[in-house]
This record gives C-alpha cells, sequence and structure tokens, in this order.
C-alpha cells in the first residue's frame, strides 16, 4: 500500500470516528454534575414513588401549616375558587371504593377540583414540593409536604383525623385515590412510540376522520351557536383591536362598553410594582378580591398619622382579622423601599 | 358597512353635471383655465368648500404633507425599533374573566393583525405557570441526569457559554397552547380570533438539538425511553416528552427566536422547543432535563392538560397539536369596508408535518374551494393561505379546512363533539366559521 492510500484510510478511520463517538468532538463543552447538585435539583416524584423523599407528616399539623400558607388562596378547607379552582370536593366515599369519581360522567358535579381529577399521589407531592405556597416555592421541607398533603387527604376524606402520611404508607394511601383508575392513554396524541412498543396510546390514529367533501356537501348551513349579547363587547372596543388601515376595521363596540379597560402601557410606576408583586391577585384598585380593595384600605387607614409605618408593617409580616377571616400571607421577601412605595401609592388612591 | 363615499383615499364623486359639455370640449382642446373656473364656480355654488378641492384630487396627494416637507427623525432615536405609534392597537390581550391571578394567565396574540406566518416577538402570546423573571444568562444552567444513575454515563452541568458554543440549527415552528380555542368547546364565547385562536405563534427558534447534549452525557437509549423537561421558574414545571421526537433530532434546546434572544416572557435565556407538541411541553427557562424509564405524570400531565371525555375518562399525555386552521382577514369583530373584491386569508398547521392542502367555503361548509398556499410549506410551521372572494353584499359564512402531510382532514365541530363530548377543553381543532352580516359585520359562530 502506497502512503497515499494509507493517509485516504486514516482519513476515513478520523471521519467514522468523528460520527460514533460525537461527543468527543465537544470538549471543553459543559462539565460533570456534582452528586450534591443533582440531588438540589432533581426533586421530581414520580408515580411509582421514585424520588420520593423520606418523611412524614400528621393531619394536625397539615392543618396548620395549611391555613398559615395556603389558605388565603384556597380557602382553609381547600374549597375555596376566588383565586384558583377548588383542590378538594365532589367526591365521594363510594369513588374511594371505585377508584372512579362517578359526578364526571353523570354530570352532576358544577366543577372539577383537584382530587376529582387526579389518579395519582405523587402528582400532589410533587406539585407541592416543587411550587408551593405561591408567593414562596419550594420553602416547604418534605415533612411539611407530607402533613399538607395529609391535611388534604383528610379533607377529602380519604384519611382519618388522626392520619400521619409518611414515605412508608403513600403507596397505601395510593390505592384509596378515588379517581385513580380515572385516566385513559387510549388516543393518538402521544407523539412518540405507542404503548404496544413500550410507549403511549395507539401510534397517533386520530379519534375523527372528516372527508373533505367539494361539492353539495351537505344541504343546508345550520348554525348551533352565535356569540351571545353581553360577550359583543366584554373584550373592550373592538374597533381598536384591528388597526386602522387595510381592508377591514375593527367593529364598534364601545356604546354599550363596560367601564374601559386601562390602555397598555397606561399603568403607573406603583401599579406595575404592585402588579409584578402580585398584590393584585388578591386586592383590586377599587374592589375586593380576597383581601380588600385598596380603596377600601385607603378610606380605613387615611386619617391615621401613623398609618404608612404600620401598614408597611402589616404587608411585610401577613395577618388575619382585620378584614374578615382570610388571612392575608407575609411578603417579607419585598424590598423595605418597594413594601414603603406600595403603601404610600394605596394611601394615595392607588392612581 | 362604512359610508363608501366617505372611505379614506375615496374621491368624492362630482356633483351632477360639475361639468357642462363645454367644459369638457374645453378639456379635450387642452385648454386649462377652465379648472381654476370651475372651481370658483362650485366653491361659490355648494357649502361644502373642502368636497370641491376633494373632487379635483385628494389632499393628501394636491398639499404635500408634514412628512414631506419638513426634516425626519436622525438614526438611533430608538436603538431598539418600536412599531408606528398608528399600531398601538396591535398587542397582546387578556381575556377578562378566563383567570384570576395575572402570574397564571394568558395573554392572546392578535392574529387578526398580523401577516405571513412569522409571530413578531413582542406579540407573541404568553402562558405563565407562576409568573415570569428576567434570569440572568450568566448565572443560568442546564442540568442532564437521570432518573436512574445508569441510564446517563456522565450527569453534566452546562452553562450559556457551553450550549452556545455547540453547533446550532435554526427552525420555523408553531407554537400553540393545548387549551387554544378551548373556551369555544361547547358554544361561541368570545368575539374575535384573537381570543379564540390566540394562543398560537409562530417564530424561527435557534438552539441545539436535545440529542448533541443527550449524547455528550452519555444517554443509554435502549432503557431511557421518555424525557422529562423541567423550568427554573417557581413553579419549575415539568413535563414528559418521547425520547422519539428527541431521537430524531426535532426536539431542540433553543436560545433563539427570530434572530435575537428569546424574550424573558418565552423563556430567556433557554426553553425547549418540541415542535407539534402543545406549548406546555415547550418548557421556558429550562433548567434540567431528566432521562428515565418511565412517564412522570406531573401536574400539568395529571391535573391539567388532560382532556374530560363523554365516559368520564381524562386522556393523559395528549400532546400533538391536530390539523387546524383559520380565517384572520376578515375576521370575528371585523368589519368589512365595502362590497366588492376581498383577499381571504389565514393560517393553517398541523403537529403531524406539512399542511398540504386548504379549502375555503363562504357558505358555511356547502362548497369549497382550494385556497392559494404561500410558500415554502414547513415542517410543523403555520402557513399562510390566500383565495379570492367578491363579496355580494348578501350573508355569508367562511371557514377553512386544513388538510396535512397524513391525509388528515381537519374536523367539525359535530365530529368533534360526537367523540370527545363538550368538556374536554384541550385540543379543539375544529373547523371555525366567521358569520358575514349584510351590514358587513364580520361575527364568531358555530356550524355544525
Amino acid at each position: 500500500m502506497s502512503r497515499f492510500s494509507k493517509s485516504i484510510l486514516v482519513l476515513a478511520l478520523f471521519g467514522a470516528s468523528t460520527a460514533t463517538f460525537a461527543f468527543d468532538n465537544y470538549k471543553g463543552i459543559g462539565r460533570p454534575a456534582t452528586p450534591a447538585e443533582i440531588k438540589a435539583w432533581d426533586i421530581d416524584v414520580r408515580p411509582d414513588f421514585k424520588g420520593l423523599p423520606k418523611g412524614s407528616g400528621n393531619v394536625d399539623r397539615g392543618q396548620e401549616l395549611f391555613e398559615e400558607k395556603c389558605a388565603s388562596c384556597h380557602g382553609t378547607f381547600g374549597e375555596s375558587n376566588e383565586v384558583f379552582t377548588p383542590l378538594i370536593g365532589g367526591t365521594t366515599k363510594d369513588d374511594i371504593k371505585t377508584g372512579r369519581v362517578k359526578g364526571l360522567s353523570s354530570g352532576e358535579l358544577p366543577q372539577r377540583t383537584t382530587f376529582t381529577k387526579v389518579a395519582t399521589i405523587s402528582t400532589v407531592f410533587d406539585y407541592i414540593q416543587r411550587a408551593m405556597p405561591w408567593t414562596a416555592p419550594k420553602s416547604l421541607k418534605p415533612d411539611d409536604v407530607y402533613a399538607i398533603l395529609a391535611y388534604m387527604l383528610n379533607l377529602a376524606e380519604i384519611v382519618p383525623a388522626d392520619f400521619t402520611l409518611s414515605d412508608k404508607n403513600i403507596a397505601e394511601v395510593q390505592k384509596l385515590m378515588p379517581n385513580r383508575y380515572g385516566m385513559t392513554t387510549d388516543h393518538g396524541m402521544w407523539p412518540g412510540a405507542p404503548a404496544k412498543k413500550g410507549g403511549i396510546g395507539n401510534g397517533g390514529i386520530p379519534d375523527v376522520k372528516n372527508v373533505a367533501c367539494m361539492k353539495n356537501c351537505k344541504p343546508e348551513a345550520k348554525i348551533g351557536s352565535t356569540l351571545p349579547d353581553y360577550a359583543r363587547n366584554a373584550h373592550g372596543n373592538l374597533a381598536e383591536q384591528t388597526r386602522s388601515v387595510g381592508p377591514v376595521r375593527g367593529v364598534n363596540t364601545s356604546g354599550d362598553a363596560p367601564a374601559a379597560q386601562p390602555a397598555a402601557g397606561a399603568a403607573s410606576p406603583a401599579m406595575e410594582l404592585a402588579q409584578k408583586s402580585g398584590c393584585m391577585a388578591c386586592h383590586g384598585v377599587n374592589n375586593k378580591i380576597v383581601g380588600p380593595g385598596f380603596n377600601e384600605i385607603q378610606a380605613r387607614y387615611k386619617d391615621q398619622p401613623d398609618a404608612e409605618t404600620r401598614l408597611v408593617a402589616k404587608v411585610k409580616a401577613g395577618g388575619q382579622g382585620v378584614w374578615g377571616a382570610i388571612p392575608m400571607p407575609p411578603n417579607s421577601h419585598l424590598p423595605d423601599a418597594d413594601l414603603t412605595t406600595l403603601v404610600k401609592w394605596i394611601l394615595s388612591g392607588a392612581k | 358597512m362604512v359610508d363608501s363615499v366617505n372611505k379614506p383615499g375615496r374621491l368624492r364623486p362630482a356633483p351632477e353635471n360639475f361639468l357642462s359639455e363645454v367644459q369638457i370640449e374645453a378639456v379635450g382642446a387642452g385648454r386649462r383655465d377652465f379648472l381654476r373656473k370651475s372651481f370658483l364656480a362650485a366653491s361659490a355654488a355648494m357649502a361644502a368648500p373642502l368636497a370641491a378641492r376633494a373632487s379635483e384630487g385628494d389632499p393628501n396627494i394636491l398639499q404635500n404633507p408634514e412628512w414631506t416637507t419638513t426634516l425626519g427623525q436622525p438614526v438611533a432615536v430608538r436603538p431598539y425599533g418600536l412599531p408606528s405609534k398608528f399600531e398601538a392597537g396591535v398587542i397582546r390581550r387578556e381575556s377578562p374573566g378566563l383567570t384570576r391571578v395575572g402570574a397564571a394567565s394568558v395573554s392572546f396574540c392578535p392574529l387578526q393583525n398580523l401577516f405571513g406566518i412569522i409571530t413578531p416577538s413582542g406579540l407573541h402570546f404568553e402562558r405563565h405557570h407562576q409568573g415570569w423573571h428576567d434570569i440572568d444568562p450568566s448565572k443560568h444552567r442546564l442540568m442532564i441526569n437521570g432518573s436512574d444513575p445508569e441510564f446517563v454515563k456522565r450527569p453534566k452541568v452546562y452553562t450559556m457559554d457551553d450550549i452556545m458554543r455547540l453547533p446550532p440549527v435554526s427552525r420555523i415552528h408553531f407554537i400553540e397552547c393545548g387549551a387554544n380555542t378551548g373556551l369555544e368547546w361547547g358554544n361561541v364565547a368570545v368575539p374575535t380570533v384573537q381570543y379564540t385562536h390566540g394562543m398560537l405563534s409562530c417564530s424561527e427558534f435557534t438552539g441545539v438539538p436535545l440529542k448533541t447534549l443527550l449524547d455528550d452525557c452519555g444517554v443509554d437509549y435502549k432503557k431511557a425511553r421518555f424525557v422529562l423537561a423541567e423550568g427554573a421558574d417557581g413553579s419549575s414545571m415539568t413535563r414528559t416528552i418521547p425520547m422519539e421526537m428527541v431521537e430524531n433530532g426535532e426536539v431542540l434546546v433553543a436560545y433563539g427566536q427570530n434572530g435575537e434572544m428569546l424574550r424573558p416572557e418565552n423563556g430567556y435565556p433557554l426553553r425547549l422547543v418540541v415542535p407539534g407538541v402543545q406549548g406546555v411541553s415547550w418548557v421556558k427557562w429550562l433548567r434540567r432535563i431528566e432521562v428515565g424509564d418511565k412517564p412522570y405524570a406531573t401536574k400539568d400531565e395529571a391535573v391539567h392538560y388532560i382532556d374530560l371525555m363523554p365516559s368520564g375518562l381524562h386522556r393523559q399525555y395528549t400532546s400533538v397539536q391536530e390539523c387546524k386552521s383559520v380565517i384572520t382577514t376578515p375576521s370575528g369583530g371585523q368589519q368589512l369596508l365595502d362590497k366588492g373584491f376581498y383577499n381571504v386569508s389565514g393560517i393553517a398547521w398541523s403537529g403531524r408535518g406539512k399542511i398540504t392542502r386548504v379549502d375555503v367555503s363562504f357558505d358555511g361548509g356547502i362548497n369549497w374551494q382550494t385556497a392559494r398556499i404561500e410558500g415554502p410549506v414547513q415542517n410543523k410551521a403555520l402557513t399562510r393561505f390566500n383565495i379570492n372572494w367578491v363579496w355580494d353584499g348578501k350573508p355569508a359564512i367562511l371557514q377553512s379546512r386544513a388538510i396535512d402531510e397524513t391525509g388528515y382532514v381537519q374536523p367539525t365541530y359535530g365530529q368533534l363533539r360526537a367523540v370527545r363530548g363538550t368538556k374536554s377543553i384541550y385540543h379543539n381543532n375544529a373547523i371555525q366559521s366567521w358569520k358575514v352580516a349584510e351590514s358587513g359585520e364580520v361575527s364568531n359562530v358555530q356550524v355544525l
């Protein structure tokens, strides 16, 4: 073999190796993850409880934590529909026996709650641990999560009031989940391998089959539903929502429109701060949502000389009682300067 | 209908007998002074001198406007460009009453105002689960690990510097929320295409195939058939992705959107791109990829994003966005200016591949015509279609029906409801109908 053909061979081998061992090309990119790093971020819990941390918590402790950290959005009994859809309700003793929530098919359910839907208790544990409470996600210790989940299970009448939930018995509780047999994967909308090949679903077979008829496809076009009158201007003046040049215009619906919505970008810096800080989730400017409207707060405190200092402290620490039973969560994560700006703004009329 | 006489840019017709036989003769003979005289005469005779001038021509032409007669602004007045002030109404909007918390809500893309297929980044629809942050890219990390240590030889951490050093690809794909059009499962609920279909956008995304990184970490593809993607936001949102889509190179770890970095609301500095799959799987602020041997039943695939069927069962892991289309001009809440010619325009897309054909009906689905497709047609991307129409001033019902490369034909409401009922919230890809009234007002209706 000549030297020339040898070098061709070497080149060919090199080409093959780059294709096979792709990672070898990416030297210097990335670094090994340390065990501590993986532990810090790998917090997911699967339906087979892979990833579940050790720990336990009872219903009583769960109630304390729930009232302190969860009730402001979800209501003391997880029933609130004010901020999010309810967590608890709609399941029966019979559902716990059968593992199917009957209200889902009978049409008796006015609204689906978390426990009417969820089949896997791991999902609830995983989600509380990773995302709750709303304004301070990942602040709960595993024992807190067990306790809060125990309280929710008790509210749903799945476990008794003296129950302690732990990594040891959670698989037993799974067998009591009211909608544990309520899921199906028999559909064509999973974009991977089908169930018969270790994946999910039927391999992409659609559940409806339309035919592209072109002429005289039906005797008449029957209108089944039209836009209700009240919905015509429920999204503001449509004239402003289509540009004012081109083949069409937006229909003017301002004549009978409700109070004008604030134009985009027109919010004051303090209003933006209030939105950014999550205040507007529970307080309206002129209306109660979960907590009192800013107008009500201003009316109550406006003549008190120390109102600003007192309110800053209240917003920071949270509290309950002044405006009713629903507690306000603490906002200690907000800088003092922001708290002062917000309180001043509220006391000056939240304009 | 808009008064056709007062339409912008349209010349007001001259009063009858404005030019006498003699004057017409004068025009023919090339005598110009007659015009001035006749204007003077007309001005004296008519109450509206403006109209008289207009009959000579459009004042926008006859009198040079300010922008033609004065000095304009210098460069870089706006170091980052902004739309014209006349486009102020072309913005994302919320649907009042849909959600009660802005940090777990949706803003809809103004499809009725867009052209072509690319969504300007500032108009891309938003869906956040626990608010958005503007993440410092120098502190952002992507970790790749396994549900079982044996699935990944080398679990690794990548910085943005690392990821942006790798060979990128740029691809145009649509992203649609699984709940898009979800408000309309039972009946018509919202007035315009922004609210019926606006949880839809399409961008050029630039990034690295996820497979490049999994190869780099030494993933055991035989055992690990599922991928968990996790965000870095408060909700640390998680979704299960099939390994098959990663292996075929489709799934991207993307940092670029329409030539610049992702917008914070769209996941800056890093998001997953899962073409054809509902938006919730395109995890924003992507911080971790775990490969595993089982699906994860995360909150957004076990409590939400599950489709309730009439049997009371929920379909779980429904991910593909099936073939769908909608006419955007004219569409609900709009007003035709006049009888006559219109270019009817819309968009079509399919999570199963390319669009092959779009048909349009003007009579509520009795008869159909095939629309023009504006190429190039791309895989799992919005596809623009157009069709000519001369409106005769009579009521009409406009519909579009898309067909994708699998042969799937976009279904009717009747067909979908027969199988799925009206309570599934997600994956409503029914044919949309817009009714044109004699007044020219277009409104949202459903035809079974």
